[in-house]
């Protein structure tokens, strides 16, 4: 299964290093990683694998929200089917 | 890989405008629950939705989770209960007390289908049926009740008309406690469909499969959002932004729905397209109508816009999905919008206006607080005007009236939650009882000759 990770907020330094350290401990294989940065707000999608995954996606998503939150930046990760449908016809 | 922009902007619609799925709901056929005696039936039927419904609060939560969209209900759909309550009629709340039960019990928000559909004729059972529905609501918690009394094809039955406004009376007043709270959870339809996933209409059809999926999505707030994109767009231009927009949502919609139905092991019935709003500032229909370029809803040029915004709605959704049904549209509950609240309390906002913009929308007066002084042959009146403005232009129409005990134009009831608060609003003095006291049946209308 794969998923999309979004982390949006002020930029800073060090946030790459603590999201990809997030979900190497928990399995997650790292496919795609692209970053812009917004009128000073940095945007980054991941595109990843959870088939080596230690938890469910679940789970993973509720991490990545107190992630999120003790860095101060908005941290999601959603399967990509959501993208597929709201976006591709 | 995504689009970034792309994925932005689905991120956008959940965390800012409100994006959700207003309702998932499991449609159970309770025709295998009858059973000889009222007792029976009611074990049965209590017993059978625990099973069927047993693990539909975890799996809409653990979508919720994984596609990171919210999923506001959790509901449950049943068999019109007056056809399983038939034979056994005068114990009907028994069979109430079995439904509110099991919603508790598997932690659903509301349970419809405390139903009749009478709308050629009413036995007597169906009568004694209906009679139980004030005791019924105002003795559970999470039931639902809705009466069909007229169609397109078969008329409006005016005797149920005649008593549906004496049963809302009584509802109010026997929940007098709560502002007449009762009367939130009764609808009294002109074509209701069989398939319908939003309180308090809500029932499952006997032509329906045996357990299915129906999904509600929602996002007054987005598609206000992107009108707002576009500030001097011409009409055109808006029609077709509501229109892709709308595709968005209900794919969202779309794809919770089949994974729902495929972990729930039910069939995947419909995606309903509506645009349901919240109390909640920036969820509202209203302001999609403001945004257009109206000062307040309800002024001229409301009806126009409402026709517009709820026909793109549905264009943008019909693609976005492979089976579209419910009742589909743009929803104007008052007190469940902010914006139509406050337009009611300015007073730019009547019953009369409401009553036309129903004629171009889904569904009808809904969540109206009037006066508790109000004759039950008016309220009568009121669900008669609706059901021609349905049976004439084959649409869905429904009112939910409630006639707040003890208020008087100028108060406000609150029933709290999604369900928000309703100014008074008021009503034409004069009366309507003798039409009423009529009866009998307003004949369906010729399919020809249109003008």
């Amino acid at each position: 299964m794969r998923a999309v990770v979004t982390v949006v907020g002020k930029d800073k330094t060090g946030i790459i290093a603590k999201v990809s350290d997030f979900l190497a401990k928990r399995g997650v294989n790292i496919l795609d990683i692209s970053q812009t940065i917004m009128d000073s707000y940095f945007a980054m999608i991941m595109l990843v694998d959870l088939s080596k995954a230690v938890k469910e996606l679940g789970c993973i998503a509720d991490e990545c929200a107190e992630l999120g939150k003790s860095i101060g930046m908005s941290i999601h990760i959603q399967h990509e089917a959501i993208f597929n449908a709201m976006h591709n016809v | 890989m995504f689009n970034t922009k792309e994925v932005l902007e689905t991120i956008n619609m959940v965390e800012k405008e409100h994006l959700d799925i207003r309702t998932v709901t499991m449609g159970v056929s309770l025709l295998p629950c009858i059973g000889g005696t009222a007792e029976k039936t009611a074990k049965n039927v209590y017993d059978y939705i625990c099973k069927k419904a047993e693990k539909i609060v975890k799996v809409t939560e653990d979508l919720s989770r994984e596609y990171g969209i919210p999923i506001v209900n959790k509901r449950i759909s049943v068999t019109p209960a007056s056809i399983i309550c038939a034979p056994f009629a005068s114990k009907s709340f028994l069979i109430g007390k079995a439904l509110d039960d099991a919603a508790k019990t598997v932690g659903v928000d509301f349970i419809g289908g405390y139903s009749a559909l009478v709308h050629k004729g009413m036995a007597d059972y169906e009568r004694e049926f209906i009679s139980s529905i004030p005791e019924v609501l105002s003795t559970t918690e999470r039931l639902c009740s809705s009466i069909n009394v007229g169609s397109s094809k078969s008329g409006i039955n005016m005797d149920a008309v005649r008593y549906m406004g004496e049963i809302i009376k009584q509802t109010a007043q026997k929940t007098a406690s709560s502002g007449g709270f009762g009367c939130a959870k009764l609808v009294v339809f002109c074509n209701a469909v069989e398939d319908n996933p939003f309180m308090a209409g809500a029932f499952h059809g006997v032509g329906e499969s045996g357990t299915v999926i129906n999904v509600g999505v929602s996002g007054p707030g987005v598609v206000q959002h992107a009108i707002e994109s576009i500030p001097e767009a011409n009409l055109s231009d808006l029609a077709e932004t509501i229109k892709r927009t709308a595709f968005k949502i209900t794919r969202a919609g779309q794809l919770i729905a089949a994974e729902a139905a495929k972990r729930l092991n039910a069939e995947f019935g419909i995606v309903d397209l509506s645009l349901a709003p919240t109390p909640a500032r920036g969820d509202s229909v209203a302001a999609i109508l403001e945004e257009m370029g109206l000062e307040s809803v309800g002024t001229h040029g409301t009806t126009a816009c409402l026709a517009m915004l709820n026909d793109a709605v549905k264009k943008g959704g019909v693609m976005a999905s492979s089976r579209v049904g419910g009742l589909s549209g743009a929803f104007i509950p008052v007190s469940e919008d902010i914006g139509m609240i406050e337009a009611a309390e300015r007073g730019t906002l009547n019953i009369d206006k409401l009553e036309a913009m129903t004629a171009v929308c889904s569904v009808g007066l809904d969540m109206i607080a009037v006066p508790g002084d109000t004759p039950a042959s008016t309220i009568s009146a009121i669900i008669a005007d609706e059901a021609a403005i349905g049976m004439i232009n084959n649409k869905t129409t429904a009112v939910r009236i409630i006639p707040a005990p003890d208020k008087k134009v100028g108060d406000e009831v609150n029933f709290g939650g999604l369900l928000g608060r309703a100014p008074i609003m008021p009503v034409h003095g004069e009366s309507s009882a003798k039409f009423i006291a009529r009866g009998g049946l307003i004949p369906a209308p010729i399919h020809s000759n249109k003008n």
